[in-house]
């Protein structure tokens, strides 16, 4: 059994209002390290035996047309050891 | 004539559309998401709600249910379609519609009557107004924020594309005020604020959302 993990973020360009409350919100429990915060997405999805190269093209397939809108997102594939 | 008002599981407003439908003089036809058959409607409606619980994205999930196949070949071959809300949101995700519906820019969910301004009156669900005409209709979404990139929005400009915008203050983040735009075509309106809620005075702050339904009818009889 893999994990393969799918992470999806807003483009830069692309308003974020969630990670901005976040980065507003840790200055006031004293957290003084953030300059920025973008909040994002992720997947694990399990899959069985070792991931084939087929099986992480199709999730990629997925993460294109199911998981991110490329209209606003990005996404990034990878298996997780 | 038979619109075709669908209700996907989680759809709040598909009562008040069918009703702004009937109200119009159209003949509102209940479509089931998960039909494969679209009972030879004229023309659909996509209303509001929380379709499949906004779960990933709003409208992401929708996108794919089986009525929504035969809408999307119907829309191609210019039928007409117009998105509210949510609905706007499941038209973004299907591509039929450019850009996409992100969270509100102060993240609260807003519900308010908004004042918007008919900007394009030439589309299949705006032939009622006069082009400049400010209507005062129920505004009511978490994620209304249109976002595209700037090619897109150069584009949705120069070919007229914006039907309708937010008057006064920007109410949710949306670039250059947009609360509606069409495709080229113009037979696909997707259209955040909602008209269904204000076609009687009695139970919505206006009746000048009738317009868009009475639209449809002109644009059947052409």
């Amino acid at each position: 059994m893999a994990i393969i993990v799918v992470d999806v973020m807003l483009k830069p360009e692309i308003l974020d209002p969630q990670g901005n409350a976040v980065a507003s919100a840790l200055p006031r429990l004293g957290f003084t390290f953030a300059r920025s915060v973008r909040q994002g997405k992720r997947f694990e999805i399990e899959v069985e035996g070792e991931p084939t190269p087929d099986q992480f093209a199709e999730v990629e397939k997925a993460a294109e047309v199911l998981l991110s809108n490329p209209v606003i997102e990005t996404y990034a594939v990878r298996v997780e050891k | 004539m038979r619109i075709g008002v669908v209700t996907f599981p989680g759809t709040l407003d598909d009562r008040d559309a069918a009703r702004a439908v009937n109200r119009g003089g159209a003949e509102a036809i209940a479509l089931w998401h998960a039909d494969a058959d679209l009972k030879n409607v004229d023309a659909v409606i996509l209303p509001g709600g929380f379709s499949y619980g906004d779960y990933l994205r709003c409208g992401a999930i929708s996108r794919f249910a089986p009525v929504m196949k035969l809408v999307i070949e119907a829309a191609h071959k210019g039928m007409p379609v117009l998105g509210i809300c949510n609905g706007f949101q499941v038209l973004c995700e299907s591509h039929l519609l450019p850009g996409a519906l992100t969270r509100n820019s102060d993240l609260h969910f807003l519900c308010c009557d908004q004042q918007i301004e008919i900007v394009n009156n030439t589309t299949s669900w705006t032939s009622s107004f006069a082009a400049g005409e400010k209507i005062t209709i129920p505004l009511k979404n978490g994620e209304g924020s249109f976002q595209c990139d700037d090619q897109t929005l150069i584009q949705l400009e120069d070919e007229g594309r914006i039907v309708a915008r937010y008057v006064g203050d920007n109410p949710n983040g949306s670039r250059n005020l947009i609360a509606g735009i069409t495709n080229s075509r113009g037979n696909v309106v997707g259209l955040m604020p909602h008209p269904e809620h204000a076609i009687d005075p009695l139970t919505g702050p206006t009746s000048q959302g009738l317009g868009f339904f009475t639209s449809i009818l002109n644009a059947m009889v052409r």
